[in-house]
């Protein structure tokens, strides 16, 4: 099916799929919580008059105004590196990818490209409440954008609703509510989102925290740090639990990725998790070393969180590599075998059908038919292959959950600190606010590690390594667009951080 | 209701939706010809911030229908999606460049601690204007010329040129076909400046300009629209779907598709119309009939490439692996969905209308400008 397979082209285009990602997701989780704030700040003014509240409403929609634009530009690129430097999987998936694509276009960005204009230029050309709907179109239009894109995303992750076509050598959609209500789809879609209001508000309260520094816009922010705490402290704790609700269906789903994000090689039961360790990088699937230089571990934790209980087993990544007969585990080697054979069968029945013979295509289709849900295993080598790379895994899901924590104890600092009318003499806490800003992006990027890395090597999980996935393309050529991607995007993004931090420092009183 | 429909007709109908989806993204490259204009028709700072500012208030439209026509086009022809964006790669990766370039300029142009300069941000939208555009019309032309691809037995995209895609641009016809957009794309934005600013001046200028750049334009429309009927095109045998050079195969689709000949007929007569009213008349409306006419043009032509037994991404590498709508497409499935889905793109269209409605009411001026701090 494929006759060279340029392992540094795959990764090179790899690569650039992960800066697009990475850099788009630098933006997109601040614009999807940032409109909702806009919307709550204008729905305040629209509600009281005061026009203290418009000003603020203005200041915080000229910043978000400023990032839109380049998650727009880092967004169109990533629709289309799909086609670009994936194109095996266009064709092998476009039946069903392609259609959470174009639902996105048709009901989110329009929704979100026709109200911002309003939201931007029309508070003298529209009524006030003509003006708030807008507002609130925009949060909509962000947010189902993301629910679409996630939707596409989880299908990856989790691979339902469709079946393999032998004749076009693709796989093509049976049902497009399974894949819309995939729960894998849903939980990643609660989990991105809420986490981006998180990031969202961490922003406001850190810039705030940074005038109360100052002493400057006291009031407005007091105001902002007010709705942004109440706002980040309910979707720091749905984020805490959406991230559970994930976790357990990751082991169902995604064994592998649970395995790496614990660096569990050894499955019992129960297991415990590890709340802080120090991954042996030297250590491979199968050898008798430790897994980890230091630990500490919560006994039992991990079954609790992998099963709801304290009884049940979680693989490891040698459970899994191996196989394991108690648990009903198939080892790798024998899913790669089974996969050649499926592989074999389908280019044995597309010769046989295209000499005409119906006895050979008939035999070769039930070669096939026998070993299809192991199709992607027949493309890859040897077992190694499909354990994702564990310390990164293992570290990113660390950094995440535990900045997710400290996130929920701030915000409730806050609340206490406005509470009790004590914030701005708190410079401890506003100098943790501030730094917190930068830590929420940490946490943000480190969650896509976590979900995108964890899955290697896997287009689509089981069905479509990254191999394959790819275009025909040369090493040069994708290595030469990664430069240029890497080279414009840096400069955007300091193009976006000088006028941002000018903006921040020219302050609400320019509105 | 669509799952009844038998799977050629639902292609044929999907081709209808891509075909709409990019005729109306044609006219919304007013946006791209308005930013050309930049450089030669404002004659004060001024005068450039009150064009920057109508372009901006609809650049976002422009981008979303081109995102949603790759998105229609993955959905419902993901052999087209992979065969050309994997195989003509370095052309589609400058014109997306362009549009990159574009989405931020808008924003960051006038921004205090702008560090590249309000300068690099014109020239953007300058090269997004021309390159951008210029580069779709060459990719575009490649519907009729060809492109050098072959897939082998599992579809599977192999581009036998080394220029990946570039190469579309050295084609005489292919590059008449952009420099055609491009001149086109200048008038509509000077048909659509006019009409919606309030300066009695620059009004002028734009009435001038969009007659003056759709004169330009029609040398190379009229190469275009010779060459496509003099030229052999690429039929479809619908017994076995095989594809073969015929002679004048799409001046014969001109004829056996008469309403599509009415239907491009028309739409040059509506844009030559909208042009010259506004030219030789007060009114600046023109931007309507030309648009429509846009629209009408664009429609016919992509009729003709993918209508009445044609493959509309032919190879010219290997013939055989010529796409078609009926070997490009997905499956019966989901063009049934997504034949459910675009039931929702009246309604989009309708608030479009109603927002664009709303917001252009009143003209754009100086003054208005001049009040607003958070203007582009």
């Amino acid at each position: 099916m494929i006759e060279q397979i340029d392992l540094s082209m795959v990764n090179w285009a790899r690569a650039t799929f992960a800066l697009t990602a990475m850099y788009h997701w630098v933006f997109v989780p601040l614009t999807l919580g940032l409109s909702f704030l806009c919307a709550f700040f204008e729905t305040i003014y629209v509600r009281t008059g005061n026009e203290q509240w418009k000003k603020l409403t203005r200041f915080w929609m000229t910043l978000f105004g400023i990032n839109f634009a380049i998650g727009v530009a880092t967004g169109i690129i990533l629709e289309f590196e799909f086609g670009t430097n994936w194109s095996n999987y266009s064709w092998m998936v476009g039946d069903i990818f392609g259609a959470p694509l174009a639902i996105e276009g048709i009901l989110a960005f329009f929704l979100e490209a026709t109200f911002f204009a309003v939201m931007f230029f029309g508070w003298n050309r529209v009524s006030k409440k003509f003006h708030l709907f807008s507002t609130w179109m925009v949060a909509a239009g962000s947010n189902l954008s993301a629910l679409w894109i996630l939707v596409a995303n989880g299908w990856m992750q989790y691979p339902i609703g469709m079946k393999f076509n032998p004749d076009m050598a693709r796989f093509e959609m049976q049902d497009l509510w399974a894949v819309i209500s995939s729960p894998i789809a849903i939980s990643h879609f609660v989990h991105a989102t809420s986490s981006g209001f998180l990031l969202s508000s961490l922003f406001v309260v850190g810039i705030s925290s940074w005038y109360l520094l100052k002493k400057r816009h006291i009031q407005f922010a007091k105001r902002s740090i007010a709705v942004a705490c109440v706002f980040g402290l309910l979707s720091s704790i749905f984020v805490a639990f959406t991230g559970d609700e994930h976790a357990f269906l990751t082991v169902r789903t995604q064994p592998m990725k649970l395995a790496a994000m614990e660096a569990l090689y050894d499955g019992h039961e129960p297991t415990g998790l590890t709340a802080i360790g120090i991954v042996n990088s030297d250590k491979e699937p199968g050898d008798d070393q430790d897994a980890f230089s230091f630990k500490i571990e919560i006994p039992g934790m991990l079954t609790l969180l992998a099963h709801r209980s304290f009884e049940g087993f979680v693989p490891g990544i040698n459970d899994l590599v191996f196989g394991n007969a108690e648990h009903g585990i198939t080892s790798i080697e024998e899913k790669i075998k089974r996969g050649k054979l499926a592989v074999a069968g389908l280019a044995d029945y597309k010769k046989a059908k295209a000499a005409d013979d119906q006895v050979q295509a008939g035999q070769a289709l039930s070669l096939f038919d026998a070993n299809r849900d192991f199709l992607g295993y027949g493309y890859l080598n040897s077992a190694d292959e499909a354990v994702p790379p564990v310390a990164l895994t293992f570290y990113a899901f660390r950094i995440m959950v535990g900045l997710g924590t400290f996130f929920i104890l701030l915000f409730l600092v806050y609340i206490y600190l406005l509470e009790k009318r004590q914030l701005e003499n708190k410079t401890f806490v506003l100098k943790l606010g501030f730094i917190s800003l930068f830590l929420a992006w940490i946490a943000s990027q480190a969650g896509w590690i976590v979900s995108e890395v964890g899955r290697q090597p896997w287009a689509i999980q089981d069905m479509l390594p990254v191999t394959i996935a790819r275009s025909n393309l040369d090493t040069g050529t994708v290595m030469t667009s990664f430069f240029m991607f890497l080279i414009l995007f840096t400069a955007l993004l300091i193009a976006e951080l000088k006028i941002m931090t000018k903006q921040i420092s020219i302050g609400p009183e320019g509105e | 209701m669509f799952g009844s429909l038998d799977w050629s007709t639902l292609q044929q109908f999907w081709w209808l939706i891509v075909s709409v989806v990019g005729s109306l993204f044609v006219f919304l490259t007013f946006v791209q010809g308005g930013q050309t204009l930049l450089l030669t028709i404002p004659g004060s700072e001024d005068e450039k911030t009150l064009m920057v500012n109508s372009l901006g208030r609809k650049w976002e439209l422009t981008f979303t229908t081109l995102v949603l026509f790759g998105g229609a086009f993955y959905a419902s022809f993901p052999l087209f999606y992979a065969t050309s964006f994997g195989g003509a790669y370095w052309v589609w990766i400058l014109i997306l460049f362009t549009f990159i370039v574009q989405a931020v300029s808008y924003e960051y142009r006038r921004k205090p601690g702008n560090f590249l300069g309000q300068k690099t941000y014109e020239v953007f939208m300058f090269i997004n204007g021309s390159v951008g555009v210029l580069l779709i019309g060459a990719a575009v032309g490649t519907f009729f010329t060809g492109s050098n691809f072959t897939l082998n037995e599992f579809n599977l995209v192999k581009w036998t040129h080394p220029l990946r895609g570039l190469e579309a641009a050295f084609s005489l016809f292919n590059l008449s076909f952009g420099v055609f957009l491009v001149f086109l794309a200048r008038t509509l934005g000077a048909l659509y400046l006019a009409n919606s600013l309030d300066h009695d001046g620059l009004v002028a200028r734009l009435k001038k300009s969009s007659f003056n750049n759709l004169l330009c334009a029609l040398p190379f429309l009229l190469y275009v629209l010779v060459s496509l009927l003099l030229m052999d095109g690429y039929a479809v045998n619908p017994v076995d779907g095989t594809v073969s050079l015929e002679a004048n195969k799409y001046l014969g689709n001109l004829l056996q598709m008469p309403l599509n000949l009415i239907l491009l007929l028309a739409g040059l007569v509506l844009v030559v119309l909208g042009v010259v009213v506004n030219r030789f008349t007060a009114s600046v409306r023109g931007i309507w009939p030309a648009g429509l006419g846009t629209v009408l043009t664009c429609l016919a032509i992509f009729f003709v490439a993918g209508y009445n037994n044609t493959s509309f991404y032919p190879s010219k590498a290997d013939i055989a692996s010529s796409l078609t709508i009926y070997n490009a497409s997905s499956s019966h499935y989901t063009l049934t969905m997504m034949s459910y889905v675009a039931l929702t793109v009246p309604f989009v269209l309708a608030y479009i209308v109603w927002v664009w409605r709303q917001m252009d009411s009143k003209k754009l001026t100086i003054d208005e400008l001049a009040a607003d701090k958070k203007s582009y």
